[in-house]
């Protein structure tokens, strides 16, 4: 008996650790699985929304109100953040400028950081966090006391009325808050730059436009819209397929804002690299 | 408890459920339920938490669709309808939640408004006031009109949300729990409100419930679910009279 001990001890040793082994197999297996089937519902849903989009009955009086309600919800978060993104690049900038002897570039440098890369990001990322979120508590909860069955059984798609107004609100309105946050930021960088001197207002803006060229604004619009598109998307996905109970709320409006963030990033990076190819 | 109910006699059925089955996951809710109601009657499904009876209405409105089986109201077979053909049905069906689900954003009159202005689109704006009205009044709230859900009480948002189902003049009722997390003369308000739509509105109710004086109050008929199939069928009499220890213990 003394003599089969070690090997009875290895065997039962070796079973012990291919269990565990076998476990944390099915625990990765079952996580690629959610991933999986993480993205195949977001494919769904996307798929969805476009078919939805274009059905007859499109609620235009709830994408109005959406509209205003991102529009009336953002925008002194965004108006501040414009100026003080302005009144920043500036300072920041000016000394080196200063040393290269370049400071009547300032007012195009600023203008051209704006519009091309500062604005749309900031302006997508506070979005992600203001709206992002609230279309993911605001659906999250709306799912947890039933009232997306509720609509359901009133004869209204709710991915209709609720999920496509909602994004195609987003996707339009960013833009146009991008567009309102660039304006500020350049008003803000004229202000900045009258506190150390003396700039008219028309000289500021001649050079601040004289710089700016049609190929800086475009991609940066197109790409404001793919931001929208992305906060509104996740933001509903999120909210839509949230669990059951209260804690899925802040589970879903918690992940719509750090995952439409960090698909704003990526998207910005993608939208860079294809606009670098195409105007080279 | 005082209430009076409506005697049935004929024997014409408006959803007849065939042998369905669901299960979630590894977990077998419903077990091969086949149950009829019949028009005009009010029919109260008993059971324990978790046994099933939510899932049971959620697969007749088409929230939630059957493993196996199928589900006929008034003849059409909900488990095969697409969208249009569900949302045909819907209108003819009044939903009551367990949580009342009235809308957050949206005043009562507009929580009112917003299956009337889909379900009856031909109604001007002064009929459907008119409507909204005249059901607010029935609820006993007429007051209520430009309230937010988050303004009124659990009863009252019971009412509001029976108020808000019988709107588009339903000819199925169908109750999730109406009476839970009510204080007792609440609970019995809510029972005579179910009687007294079924009165006024001649429509067949599904009430799902596990609150024994609810279920005595409203019943024409009752089912006992256990286990995710049919226990026990009969009228307020078998149920009282019965000597199964479960059936005891739930009416104790």
């Amino acid at each position: 008996m003394k003599i089969l001990d070690p090997v009875i001890k290895v065997t039962s040793f070796a079973s012990a650790q291919s269990v565990i082994l076998s476990e944390k197999t099915i625990a990765k297996t079952e996580e690629a699985n959610n991933f999986l089937t993480d993205v195949a519902n977001v494919f769904l849903f996307i798929t969805s929304i476009f078919k939805e989009t274009f059905s007859r009955d499109f609620e235009f009086k709830e994408f109005f109100r959406q509209c205003f309600q991102i529009g009336n919800k953002t925008l002194p978060l965004i108006s501040i953040t414009g100026i003080i993104m302005g009144i920043v690049l500036t300072i920041q900038s000016r000394p080196t400028l200063l040393n290269f002897g370049a400071v009547t570039m300032l007012p195009g440098m600023v203008a051209v950081s704006l519009i091309r890369e500062m604005g749309p990001v900031i302006t997508a990322l506070i979005c992600a966090g203001k709206i992002g979120s609230g279309m993911g508590a605001e659906l999250g909860s709306m799912k947890v006391t039933e009232q997306i069955d509720a609509m359901e059984v009133s004869s209204t798609n709710p991915m209709r009325f609720l999920v496509v107004t909602r994004v195609l609100a987003a996707t339009l309105m960013i833009p146009l808050l991008v567009l309102y946050a660039d304006a500020l930021g350049i008003l803000g960088s004229w202000a900045a730059i009258n506190i150390k001197g003396d700039t008219s207002f028309f000289l500021f803006f001649s050079q601040a436009f004289r710089h700016v060229e049609f190929m800086d604004f475009i991609p940066a619009f197109i790409k404001s819209f793919l931001f929208g598109a992305v906060i509104g998307l996740i933001g509903c996905f999120k909210g839509y397929n949230a669990g059951r109970g209260t804690e899925s709320v802040g589970i879903a409006a918690n992940s719509a804002v750090v995952l439409s963030s960090l698909l704003v990033i990526i998207t910005d990076m993608i939208a860079v690299q294809i606009t670098d190819m195409l105007v080279k | 408890m005082k209430t009076e109910q409506t005697e049935i006699k004929n024997t014409e059925t408006v959803i007849e459920i065939n042998s369905i089955s669901k299960s979630f996951g590894n977990q077998e809710v419903l077990k091969n339920i086949s149950l009829q109601l019949l028009k005009g009657e009010n029919l109260v499904i008993l059971g324990k938490s978790g046994s099933g009876k939510s899932v049971l209405i959620k697969c007749i409105v088409g929230l939630l669709s059957p493993d196996s089986g199928n589900i006929q109201v008034f003849g059409k077979d909900v488990t095969t309808s697409n969208r249009k053909d569900m949302n045909e049905l819907r209108q003819r069906i009044g939903f009551l939640f367990q949580s009342g689900a009235l809308y957050d954003s949206m005043t009562v009159k507009q929580n009112l408004e917003f299956p009337l202005r889909r379900i009856k689109k031909q109604l001007t704006q002064k009929e459907r006031d008119e409507k909204i009205n005249e059901v607010l009044e029935h609820v006993g709230l007429a007051d209520a009109l430009h309230k937010m859900p988050s303004q009124l009480s659990g009863g009252m948002r019971k009412r509001i949300s029976l108020a808000r189902t019988i709107v588009v003049d339903p000819m199925i009722m169908l109750y999730d729990e109406p009476t839970t997390g009510l204080d007792p003369v609440t609970s019995n308000e809510i029972s005579e409100l179910i009687n007294e739509v079924q009165r006024r509105y001649k429509t067949s109710s599904i009430i799902i419930t596990h609150d024994i004086k609810c279920a005595i109050a409203t019943a024409n008929r009752m089912i006992m679910i256990q286990d995710g199939a049919v226990y026990l069928e009969g009228n307020s009499a078998v149920f009282e009279n019965a000597t199964d220890p479960f059936i005891k213990t739930f009416f104790n």
